[in-house]
This record gives C-alpha cells, sequence and structure tokens, in this order.
C-alpha cells in the first residue's frame, strides 16, 4: 500500500503543518511509515509552497511525490503548477473561491470556499489549512480519523486545539456530506 | 588495536517510533553523543539544528552561543573544544565560506569539532531554500594546504542521527575536524524513526594523558598518529598554534619536524581508514551497472533501481556513508564486476571525479546532473540506466 498527498498553496497557509500532522497521525497512530517533505522559496509569506504526505506499509525510499492520491489546491497557480501528476482517478480538492479555472480533469474535484468557511466559523482566515486537513482525511479514509485527531492535537501550538479540531472536523464533516450526497 | 568509531554497540535496541527532521535528529545525536557547547549563526537550511539546541542545550548544562558570524562560530567551538568539551556548529554553503580558515585550524592544531552543512544551491547566497550537493569538494578542499578532514553524508533521517554521532566519535577518536554533508531534503524531510536507545551507543571519548603536566607532549606521535589531548584549565599547560609546530606546540622551522609532523596528521586517517570509511551496498552484488550516490540523490537512486529491477536490469548501488576520505578501494573493488558507473549528483560531477580517478578508465562513467535547485526524479535516474543497460 502506498498513498501520496500534496498540499498546494502559498507561504504562509500552514499547509506544511497539515503535512506534518498527517505523516505523524500515520507513523505514530496508524501504524505506517510516512515521510513529510516540503518545497518553499525565501518568503516567510507568499510564493508557492507545497507539502507532500507519503503513506507506505513498506520502506519509503524516494521522499517526494510521483503519482498523487490526492492534492489541495489553494491557489490557482499552485492548482496550474502541481496537477500534472495526478493519478487517473485520484481527488483534488480546491478552494472554490481560488481556483477558478479547472481545465481538463483526469480526477474527482471536491469544492469548497475552504477559507471563507474559516472566517465563517472562527473569524480568522488562519484556520484554512485544518479544514483542509479534514476534507483530505474524509475524502480519502486513508487514516482513521481518530489517529489525525491525536497527532492535530500533539502537533498544533498550545491553546489553539479546540478551533484547531474543530475547523478539521468541519472539514471532515463536508466530505462526508458530499459522499452522502452522492450516494443519494 | 583500532578502536571502532561506530555509534552502535547494539542496533536492535530502538526507541519508540517518532516523526522527524534531519536537523532534529542532528541535534538529538549531538547532545545524546556529549556535545555540550554549540557557537553559531543561523542560515537556512541549517536554522532547525540552532533552534532545537537552543532550546535543548541549557536543559542538559550545556552553553549555547549565538555569534555575530561564522568566523567567530568556529573559532568558539575550537576553543570550547580546548577545554575539553565535545562542540559543533552548523550552517550552510555561504556560511560554509566563512568557517574554512578556522577548519585549517583545526586541522593543524588536531582539535575536534564537528561542523554540519547543509548543503543548499551554490554558488553565493545562490538558492537558500533548495537542494543541493555543491560542496562536496569544498568539504575536502575548502581550507588550504594538506589538511586531514573526514566528511560524511547520510541518507535518511535516522541515518542522520547516526551519523551525528559518528561525527563526533571520529572526531574525538582522530583529533580531526569532521563535516557532516546533509543537504536541505534529508535537513527538512519528516521520517518515521525508530532512534537506537541512548545507553546502545558507543560513545569515543579524546584520549588523554597519562604523563603529568611536567612530562606532557601535545604532539608526540603515537602508535596511532594520535597524541593524547589534555583539556585546558586541568594543569597541562601548552602552546597551540595554526603554525608548523613540533611536539611541544611551538613553531618550529626545522624541515624534519615539520614533514614529520605533518605526515602524521595524515597517517592518523591512514590508519583509521577501515574504521571511518563506511559505504552502503544495495543489491549491487549481481549488478552490471553500479550506481553511486550518496545522501538525498541516493533515494531517488533507489527508486531508479527498484523500477529497472522491474524491467530484468541487473543494476545496484554502491553508496559512500563516509565520502571524506573517499571509498576508492570500494569503487575500484566492485569496478572489476560492472560494465559501467553511472554517478548522479546535484553538482555538475564533484564525486564523479573521484569515481574517475578510482576507476581509472576501466570501465565508462556516467555522470548525471542537476543544478536547479531539484532533487532527481527517480524517473530520469532510470532513464539513464536504461540507456546504459
Amino acid at each position: 500500500m502506498k498513498f501520496e498527498v500534496r498540499l498546494s498553496g502559498e507561504g504562509g497557509q500552514g499547509l506544511i503543518l497539515a503535512g506534518k500532522i498527517l505523516a505523524e497521525a500515520a507513523a505514530i497512530h496508524a501504524g505506517l511509515n510516512a515521510t513529510q517533505s516540503q518545497s518553499y522559496g525565501p518568503e516567510a509569506r507568499g510564493g508557492a509552497s507545497r507539502s507532500e504526505v507519503i503513506l507506505s506499509d513498506g520502506e519509503i525510499d524516494y521522499p517526494k511525490a510521483t503519482e498523487v492520491d490526492v492534492m489541495v489546491a489553494l491557489t490557482q497557480q499552485s492548482y496550474d503548477t502541481y496537477r500534472h501528476d495526478v493519478k487517473k482517478g485520484g481527488v483534488v480538492i480546491v478552494d472554490s473561491e481560488a481556483v477558478e479555472s479547472l481545465g481538463d480533469t483526469w480526477y474527482r474535484v471536491v469544492s469548497h470556499p475552504i477559507f471563507q468557511l474559516s472566517e465563517q466559523h472562527f473569524g480568522r482566515i488562519l484556520f484554512g489549512n485544518m479544514i483542509a486537513l479534514g476534507l483530505v482525511a474524509g475524502v480519502t479514509g486513508v487514516l482513521p480519523k481518530d489517529a489525525v485527531e491525536a497527532a492535530l492535537v500533539s502537533r498544533v501550538p498550545k491553546g489553539t486545539e479546540e478551533k484547531n479540531l474543530a475547523a478539521f472536523r468541519l472539514g471532515y464533516g463536508l466530505a462526508e456530506a458530499d459522499a452522502a450526497g452522492k450516494g443519494s | 588495536m583500532t578502536r571502532s568509531s561506530r555509534p552502535l554497540n547494539d542496533p536492535n535496541r530502538r526507541r519508540p517510533p517518532r516523526l522527524l527532521t534531519g536537523n532534529e535528529a542532528c541535534a538529538m545525536a549531538a547532545i545524546d553523543a556529549g556535545m555540550r557547547f554549540y557557537a553559531g549563526y543561523p542560515i537556512t537550511p541549517s536554522s532547525e539544528i540552532a533552534e532545537s539546541l537552543a532550546r535543548w542545550l541549557p536543559t542538559v548544562g550545556g552553553v549555547f552561543i549565538a555569534m555575530e558570524d561564522e568566523i567567530a562560530s568556529m573559532g568558539a567551538i575550537i576553543g570550547a573544544s580546548l577545554t575539553g568539551v565535545k562542540s559543533m556548529t552548523a550552517t550552510s554553503g555561504p556560511g560554509f565560506s566563512l568557517m574554512q580558515e578556522n577548519i585549517g585550524y583545526a586541522s593543524m592544531a588536531e582539535v575536534p569539532v564537528v561542523v554540519v552543512n547543509v548543503m543548499r544551491g551554490g554558488p553565493s547566497t545562490g538558492l537558500p531554500t533548495s537542494p543541493a550537493q555543491g560542496d562536496v569538494m569544498q568539504a575536502r578542499w575548502g581550507t588550504h594546504g594538506d589538511h586531514p578532514v573526514v566528511a560524511l553524508a547520510p541518507y535518511s533521517v535516522e541515518e542522520t542521527y547516526e551519523a551525528t554521532v559518528r561525527a563526533f566519535n571520529l572526531s574525538e577518536q582522530y583529533r580531526v575536524p569532521v563535516i557532516l554533508l546533509l543537504d536541505e531534503v534529508i535537513a527538512h524531510v519528516n521520517e518515521k524513526v525508530e532512534l537506537p536507545e541512548r545507553e546502545a551507543l558507543r560513545i569515543v571519548e579524546r584520549p588523554k594523558p597519562e604523563v603529568p603536566p611536567s612530562q606532557y607532549l601535545p604532539y608526540v606521535d603515537t602508535p596511532t598518529g594520535v597524541p593524547p589531548m589534555a583539556p585546558f584549565g586541568t594543569g597541562y599547560r601548552y602552546h597551540v598554534t595554526g603554525l608548523a609546530h613540533d611536539e611541544t606546540g611551538f613553531q618550529t622551522n626545522d624541515p624534519k619536524v615539520i614533514d614529520a609532523q605533518l605526515r602524521r596528521l595524515h597517517r592518523k586517517l591512514e590508519l583509521g581508514r577501515h574504521d571511518i570509511v563506511e559505504v552502503d551496498e544495495f543489491l549491487i552484488q549481481d549488478a552490471e551497472i553500479g550506481i553511486f550516490a550518496y545522501g538525498s540523490s541516493a533515494r531517488s537512486a533507489r527508486r531508479a533501481i527498484r523500477l529497472a529491477r522491474e524491467k530484468g536490469i541487473r543494476v545496484g548501488m554502491l553508496r559512500p556513508k563516509t565520502i571524506w576520505p573517499f571509498p576508492d578501494e570500494e569503487v575500484r573493488a566492485w569496478t572489476g564486476r560492472l560494465k559501467a558507473w553511472l554517478v548522479p549528483e546535484m553538482n555538475l560531477g564533484q564525486a564523479a571525479h573521484e569515481v574517475e580517478w578510482a576507476v581509472a578508465g576501466r570501465v565508462p562513467i556516467r555522470r548525471l546532473n542537476r543544478v536547479d535547485g531539484n532533487l532527481f526524479h527517480p524517473s530520469e535516474i532510470l532513464r539513464a540506466i536504461e540507456e546504459m543497460a
């Protein structure tokens, strides 16, 4: 089993943290092997940013993604730049406000106003990364929900656990609702 | 008898799994190896080493100093090591350049220090956040003169931990600066690791004098070529200089003494060569094509080898864990059984040059180079393998 996740957007959106949580959930709480790598520019904010997580039940040699199962794109630029090696039949989760032009798709697109939801529910756009993480966990079901939650609580700054957890659950719930809607 | 500098007494005694970056593993290993003095100037992609040690060192009675620059950082760790404290600094290309003068001093004065250089794109300030392997030759020849040096190049987070412990062991055992060559990928990747238990580590301390201060000769020859080292402040008063010196440590112009001392500096590493040089062999036993790769390039190569094997191509890898002294004997030993070598590296052919020298024209060597700030995609290496098969 090998599963590749790519979280992309711009610097400052918290994608590297989201990737670390996913990797830790797999490695520590779900008994899998995992790596998380990143690619970013010299800017503290802005600039293309990418965080990749590989989950596997075996050795992970090359630590970057080559055939992406799930990708998150929070900007149009990251969507355009990084979608090329998403697997046929994979999933791309986009921020519906940021990614307007989807082009040809050979994957399923899951679209939600991620940052708007963060602002609505938590008064700040800061929690968009955890909503996105919830979507990834909910859409893929690759890791148990409680494994991701346990990793989240151990990795986010002290005192912010509750809001981050609520944001994660919001994203997870959206994925569940999408799945239920599709089934009906 | 040579003591072993290998870091593990019992490779099976491991701590519970955790997720760590190479930089974090390096900082943890340094503390576990007994490092208690860090002086440095933060620079991407090495900064998390300083960041972690600034937090952790004070909790174990160690000292962390943020210095004004990398020249001073090297000076500080040399001074601290002379008092008997295991010392280190960490940097990246631009800082590594500034450290070169004092690295030569540490070689000449035989002061054990560990210098971590997390390679990023160069030359100059280059690509601060991107991986490269352009400092391989600088690690060997960055400072002037015929100086001894050891450089290690781990390829995973777990190996970074072990290589860091080993770097301290080697620097203590041979009284030599040891360069730990990481690259941005290994430094920043989070991997699941099961670190060895602290009690399972083999920790080497520098040889201490067994004579009273009045009889102490700080640069005396010994069967290993390594003179005992007295910590400053314990009554052993001696002179330390970068000038050519005799066995008392004072400057000399006597050609015979100078020659003997300089050759001793190299002899100590030659005598320890089989302890110092460590390689990893991956599916090379029946290979026709041998890949010589190190650091994160070896991760791409490992995948490419698996893919090529699925296509029936007999390819394997010789991976240096120690890159200086160069594993020339190991390259030569495999060359007789190979059709060709492939040397992928994120520079324009630095290790390839050494491989060519070791192979001496017996088989063709193909270079594969990338200097755009990106790690090799396994498919690039696979393509080269297919063209060679």
